[in-house]
């Protein structure tokens, strides 16, 4: 399976602390790779690195090769906005803008193409569908994105997501912030989008991992102890610590 | 023995809940002595001519605080309009681009500098950078005044409201592939919009009473406010002072008062006004 | 939880070793019986065969919830799949100690008068001595137990091959005995059989501790 995304060697800093040490990291096509490990591990740091998020904080520096389809996005002469057009993002806690419904997935079309009313109406509506999200909205489009229940405005993140047209999407914790039944319905959509895009998953949640990945990594204090398919690391782990994290007996 | 301990913790409770309610009912007690007093010095001297006339020297009749009424209008507007736009500028930049923390501090340390400054310097220092150079008093000059008090204050409500805003939102901005800048200027500024607002229309309603800076830069005209910009401009604040301090006639007092009362009525009107209508809406999770 | 998890897995253990030393108990006395055509005696382990079903069952609404509840992984899931597996193995241990037993009230009616009698302590304690081991090892998570019990199977086996040559010897020899010879026949393909489940038991140990599975490979290569 040709490799999306591969981290090699990356290292990152806040200020002069190190906290990601020397990751080595395949991310396979159209696959859904989960980042488990206990708090403050690192998981959401190495997530955050991915789409250079992390350049909104003076302080915070990395590392290293970040490879997607082979090409450094770390690297000076990336295009920081077509990167982030192209590999989305969704956070734990649900971020609608301060505008309707509509607007809301609109927005990354405007910013990124030059579409008429129609296309953009038809691409709108065709993100709400791959969101799960259109039967609900449709009747509402005008409303405020923040009038949403919690897992209507995550799917609608998505949905805003999805609307540009990336190839991969980075998901930190993105149902950690909802009930058992919004968290099903993400978990669902989630499967369904990874015959579309490469997704990867931080999440908390070991259940969810198991369920819904092809692979899984285990991060621990900065360090990827372990990496593998998912099957595999969940019924016979090789790394000690890993075992140990999976089974609770620590974190 | 538990019931006992019971009833000690019972009644400190009910005796800090009594002090409490005292101490909310002498803030509220002041407040309410104050203005009844004023509504009731005040409401004799109320008119359909007090309102509608210009106001004109003692024993000229049909006077009124029309010309008054506009100049504070024109002159608050104007205030409003110098001081906003580099307000709102400076509390983007203190909230959002943290690039320079030694260029925050100093335009923090400056704003509360200016924060505390008393009002009548404010106008001196105007007086002495407009009012002296032209030759004469103008409404442009109290509009400065009033301005260099707003500053500092829209300043600090723009960076607080925008702190409010959750960060991640800016991250959700950035990784759909913004720039800083629109996703300042579109994203957080549009979701901080009602309390930005609520900031400024406060800082309004504030700086409408300030008489002190007003006493040295515009002063107070008879006539309608044409000469804003070149001459004295009759603003409200002043004309109270002048009718009930330095006039001796009881009539004068008393227009002083319906004056006062007008002004206290717009300034509560104002304040409660944007607190209900930019209140923020729950919604439902 | 996991404090909770694991005192349940503890309690499962212990049920395990309990159920697995009553089989084995069943087993000696259905031998003792064979031995001495003690029919009460082979009357109570057929009675007591109940506790061993009943335990069985016990055992499994365990792990079942266990599985439900916990919903373990990794090693945590292996051995709650191991004892599961285990826990089946020991309730045919106790049929098997059954079958014996029921051949006592046949071989009781050829009376003392019976010529040549196969003795089965010898195989009867490599048996049960492997099954122990293997439970053991189960509750130790010792490989290297587990490994000796594998190993022993092919001397158990030619016991059996040994009372079958010699019950064809005495069939021929003896023919009006030619049923006495049968029960023996059976007996020791029992015995046989708990051997074989002694060495299932610890292949299963293995892939409890190492997470591979080992069935079907020691047939023909020593692991």
């Amino acid at each position: 399976m040709p490799l999306k995304l591969e981290a090699r060697n990356l290292n990152f800093f806040y200020g002069s602390q190190q906290v990601l040490f020397d990751n080595c990291l395949p991310v396979e096509e159209k696959k859904i790779t989960a980042v488990i490990g206990p708090s403050g591990c690192g998981k959401s740091t190495f997530l955050r690195v991915c789409n250079r998020i992390f350049e909104l904080y003076r302080d915070q520096r990395a590392e290293g090769e970040l490879l997607l389809d082979g090409v450094n996005v770390l690297s000076s002469e990336i295009d920081v906005l077509e990167l982030r057009r192209n590999i989305g993002m969704i956070f734990q806690k649900p971020t609608p803008f301060p505008m309707s419904v509509f607007d809301n997935v609109a927005y990354p079309l405007k910013l990124h193409f030059k579409l008429s009313r129609s296309e953009t109406h038809d691409r709108v509506e065709q993100a709400l569908r791959s969101a799960s999200l259109w039967e609900e909205v449709k009747d509402k489009l005008k409303a405020s994105g923040l009038a949403l229940s919690g897992g209507q405005q995550q799917r609608l993140c998505i949905a805003r997501a999805i609307a540009a047209e990336p190839e991969v999407l980075l998901m930190d914790e993105p149902t950690s912030a909802l009930d058992p039944l919004a968290t099903g319905k993400i978990e669902e959509l989630m499967v369904e989008l990874k015959k579309r895009f490469t997704i990867m998953v931080v999440t908390h949640n070991m259940q969810q991992a198991a369920r819904i990945s092809d692979a899984t990594a285990f991060f621990y204090k900065g360090v990827i102890i372990e990496y593998g398919a998912t099957t595999r690391i969940f019924t016979n782990p090789v790394n000690r610590k890993t075992e140990e994290y999976i089974t609770g007996r620590f974190g | 023995m538990k019931k006992k301990k019971l009833f000690k913790r019972k009644l400190a409770n009910h005796i800090f809940r009594i002090f409490s309610l005292l101490a909310v009912l002498l803030a509220s007690a002041a407040m309410l002595v104050i203005v009844s007093h004023v509504i009731r010095a005040g409401c004799k001297a109320l008119s359909p001519g007090f309102f509608f006339n210009p106001s004109k020297p003692y024993g000229v009749p049909d006077s009124g605080i029309a010309n008054a009424l506009l100049g504070s209008m024109m002159i608050t507007l104007g205030a409003a309009l110098l001081a906003t736009p580099p307000a709102i500028c400076a509390g983007i930049y203190l909230a959002e681009f943290r690039d320079h923390p030694k260029v925050t501090a100093v335009l923090r340390f400056s704003a509360n500098v200016m924060m505390g400054m008393p009002s009548v310097l404010v106008g001196l220092f105007v007086y002495i950078l407009m009012v002296v150079p032209a030759g004469h008093f103008s409404g442009l000059a109290g509009s400065v005044a009033l301005a260099i008090i707003m500053f500092p204050v829209v300043m600090r409500t723009t960076e607080d409201m925008l702190g409010m805003v959750p960060y991640a939102l800016r991250e959700a901005s950035l990784a759909i592939g913004m720039t800083r800048t629109r996703t300042t200027l579109k994203i957080i500024c549009r979701s901080a919009r009602k309390g930005l607002i609520t900031g400024i229309l406060l800082a309004l309603a504030r700086v409408s009473g300030e008489t002190a800076p007003l006493l040295f830069t515009a002063l107070f005209a008879d006539s309608w406010p044409g000469d804003y910009l070149s001459g004295p401009t009759p603003n409200m604040p002043v004309l109270i002072t002048e009718y009930s301090t330095n006039s001796p006639f009881a009539a004068m007092h008393q227009a002083g008062w319906g004056a006062a009362l007008v002004i206290t009525v717009l300034v509560l009107a104002l304040n409660i006004g944007t607190r209900i209508l930019f209140r923020e809406k729950r919604h439902a999770p | 939880m996991t404090v909770h998890f694991i005192s349940e897995i503890e309690n499962l253990n212990m049920l395990l070793l309990e159920v697995t030393s009553k089989a084995e108990h069943a087993v000696y006395q259905a031998i003792q019986a064979t031995l001495s055509h003690d029919v009460p005696c082979a009357q109570k382990v057929i009675d007591s065969d109940d506790e061993i079903d009943a335990a069985e069952i016990r055992i499994e609404e365990e792990c079942l919830k266990i599985l439900a509840l916990y919903q373990p992984v990794a090693g945590d899931l292996r051995k709650v799949i191991t004892i599961l597996k285990v826990n089946n193995e020991i309730e045919r241990v106790g049929d098997l100690a059954v079958n014996i037993a029921e051949r006592v009230f046949d071989m009781a009616s050829y009376g003392e008068n019976t010529v040549e009698k196969i003795d089965f302590e010898e195989m009867m304690s490599k048996a049960c001595g492997m099954l122990k081991k293997s439970i053991d090892s189960l509750t130790y998570h010792d490989i290297e137990t587990a490994a000796e019990v594998i190993s022993l199977d092919d001397e158990v086996d030619k016991l059996h091959h040994d009372a079958y040559l010699f019950v064809r010897e005495k069939m021929l020899k003896y023919p009006v005995q030619a049923g006495y010879y049968l029960d023996c026949l059976t007996i020791s393909r029992c015995l046989e059989r708990i051997a074989d489940i002694a060495t299932n038991i610890s292949e299963d140990v293995i892939y409890m501790e190492q997470g591979k599975i080992v069935r079907h490979l020691h047939e023909g290569e020593q692991k």
